[in-house]
């Protein structure tokens, strides 16, 4: 057997943190997405530029500041004092949050250009034909968007299993809870098993590189996806 | 055509009141229109004239700051309420047929039918005859020409029976083949819908072999309104229309004479022959005159070879597009003729209005 069990672990943990995250970015950025794309307010570009801001932010910063506000003196470790929840730092659920922030433009940035190709023309069509705002939502606009749709969970997936920096910060580094692949790997070059280390990164440059064939594949013949 | 969308409260005779008023940077619509509750209402205009901003008004797809909209004693929009678009109960067809790329046709056409409650049920097989489209029912959008695609978007804004029914330049994207393909179903639509057509337009000849009624916009105001065969022949209108002032009539073909190959047009206030159409006796057709097959003279002509003769009252001299021709309105009863004649001729005849003269229609065009 090439993985150890506490690789199994790791890859089992990444796995269920990048499905839970995808998941929970579908709810929280679809209708990110969907506002950004579609309002005229003078609040688009600065929302805009928040939910960029994982994009060009080093992981670290992010982790810094979530860590300070999930810490006990900061605005959520105060809430879940009051709630009586554990503090979420060094936490998978923690990990699960800091996540969904670093992940969101993965997630919106395809919805929304999805969201702005459909245009307005296909909403105006549904109103004629007595569909409210919200059921065109559902009926027109999600179904129009559905390569988009694709896009975005491949990416907040993939970019969700290969986060590193922010997991250390909110995480560290405990098995079953926060060791994910990559900071698995990182344990096994500090521990000079480059064997070890060698198989997960392989793994990991195939996994990515399987994706991104995939996304490109699929975009040049969007149809058969669908 | 029984039941459904057809054959509906034609003994309605409610009107439509549109009253619109609305400001952008550069464009402003204000118009206040009495429209007839049957059929077809063209909306002619070159493109910038509000047209097509006006019919959006009405869909509520636009929201104009003050307006009035009345459709058969409901009310749509004034001062304290307005009706969004998906509660108004219209058909809207759009310059390019938009239909749902994810949709088949038959998911297209059912779309704005599950949103109904009380369809009779048989819209759908009558929208289906009607545009010609039930061989392309389980397509997907992408696998149809633009005029089909166009009539599945004209039968999906029929199979929700709606109350009234716009239309946006349904041809204006096709090409001319595909025109020729549409209007025949168009012109099925104007026969046998009872329910009100608003169609936005800036072609004469759809506007001409559709409209009942017409509304000439200009800079975001109607300029001139009313019965199609009215508006056309007054002089100042119709120079605007298009390049051929003509006038319509409304005819029966009434005998067929086979051997000289003509038939008799008849109109309530007299009878045309004509080439033989090859349409039978009792159909009834649209005819138009253009001013320039039409000639005035003092005296009944005698041995011309010009068959059709009317004498009739001068209602009008006006200005025609080129400054040494002048287009002349005459009425012979109820209907009215343009003749198309030099100013010369105006003045050696000493034409002037209320003058009885004879009029001489070299020839016809049948529309239908």
């Amino acid at each position: 057997m090439l993985l150890t069990d506490s690789d199994l672990e790791a890859i089992w943990l990444t796995v269920k943190l990048a499905g839970i995250v995808t998941a929970i970015l579908f709810l929280i950025g679809t209708p990110i997405a969907w506002w950004l794309a579609r309002s005229r307010s003078w609040w688009k570009g600065p929302i805009g530029a928040v939910v960029a801001l994982p994009l060009v932010l080093p992981p670290s910063v992010l982790g810094f500041y979530l860590l300070l506000a999930m810490g006990p003196d900061g605005p959520v470790g105060q809430l879940t004092k009051v709630l009586g929840l554990e503090p979420l730092p060094f936490t998978f659920q923690g990990l699960v949050i800091a996540s969904v922030f670093y992940s969101l433009p993965f997630m919106v940035q395809p919805l929304q250009n999805a969201f702005e190709g459909i245009g307005e023309r296909p909403l105006e069509v549904a109103a004629t034909l007595r569909a409210s705002r919200l059921d065109t939502f559902f009926t027109v606009a999600i179904p129009l968007a559905l390569p988009g749709f694709m896009t975005a969970a491949i990416l907040t997936f993939a970019h969700t299993v290969g986060e590193f920096g922010v997991v250390l910060m909110i995480g560290g580094n405990i098995p079953g809870v926060s060791r994910v692949v990559s900071v698995q790997i990182y344990d096994h070059v500090e521990g000079l098993e480059y064997i070890q280390a060698h198989h997960l990164s392989a793994m990991m440059l195939g996994f990515s590189f399987l994706v991104l064939l995939a996304l490109y594949a699929w975009r040049r013949h969007p149809k058969k996806g669908v | 055509m029984p039941g459904g969308v057809i054959q509906k409260k034609v003994s309605d005779m409610s009107e439509i009141y549109a009253k619109f008023r609305l400001d952008w940077s550069g464009f402003s619509l204000d118009v206040d229109l009495v429209l007839p509750a049957v059929g077809v209402t063209a909306l002619f205009g070159h493109s910038g004239s509000g047209k097509t901003t006006l019919l959006r008004c009405m869909a509520g797809l636009e929201r104009a700051s003050r307006g009035y909209l009345k459709i058969n004693g409901d009310i749509w929009q004034d001062d304290a309420s307005w009706l969004p678009t998906h509660k108004r109960p219209l058909g809207y067809v759009f310059q390019e047929a938009s239909l749902f790329d994810h949709l088949s046709v038959i998911g297209n056409l059912r779309y704005g039918m599950k949103r109904v409650a009380g369809l009779q049920g048989d819209s759908l097989d009558q929208a289906i005859e009607l545009l010609g489209i039930g061989h392309l029912l389980d397509r997907k959008p992408d696998r149809l020409s633009g005029g089909e695609r166009q009539r599945v978007a004209i039968a999906r804004a029929l199979a929700v029976e709606p109350r009234l029914l716009l239309m946006d330049e349904p041809l204006a994207a096709l090409d001319l083949k595909r025109k020729l393909e549409i209007l025949p179903y168009l012109e099925r639509l104007h026969e046998e819908l009872a329910i009100p057509v608003i169609y936005v337009s800036h072609s004469p000849d759809e506007v001409i072999r559709l409209a009942d009624h017409i509304v000439v916009m200009e800079g975001g105001r109607a300029s001139a309104q009313g019965p199609l065969a009215e508006v056309l022949t007054r002089p100042d209108v119709s120079i605007r229309i298009g390049k051929d002032a003509c006038a319509i009539l409304e005819a029966t073909i009434g005998i067929i004479d086979k051997d000289w190959h003509l038939v008799r047009l008849d109109f309530p206030d007299g009878c045309l022959w004509c080439r033989d159409p090859g349409l039978a006796v009792g159909r009834r057709v649209r005819v138009r005159v253009l001013a320039r097959d039409v000639s005035v003279a003092r005296e009944r002509p005698s041995e011309s070879s010009i068959q059709n003769v009317f004498c009739g009252t001068v209602e009008s001299i006006g200005e025609d597009e080129h400054p040494g021709l002048a287009l002349v309105g005459v009425q012979i009863g109820r209907s009215r003729l343009v003749a198309r004649v030099t100013k010369r001729a105006v003045a050696e005849l000493k034409l002037g209005v209320e003058q009885v003269i004879w009029i001489q229609v070299k020839s016809v065009a049948l529309l239908e």
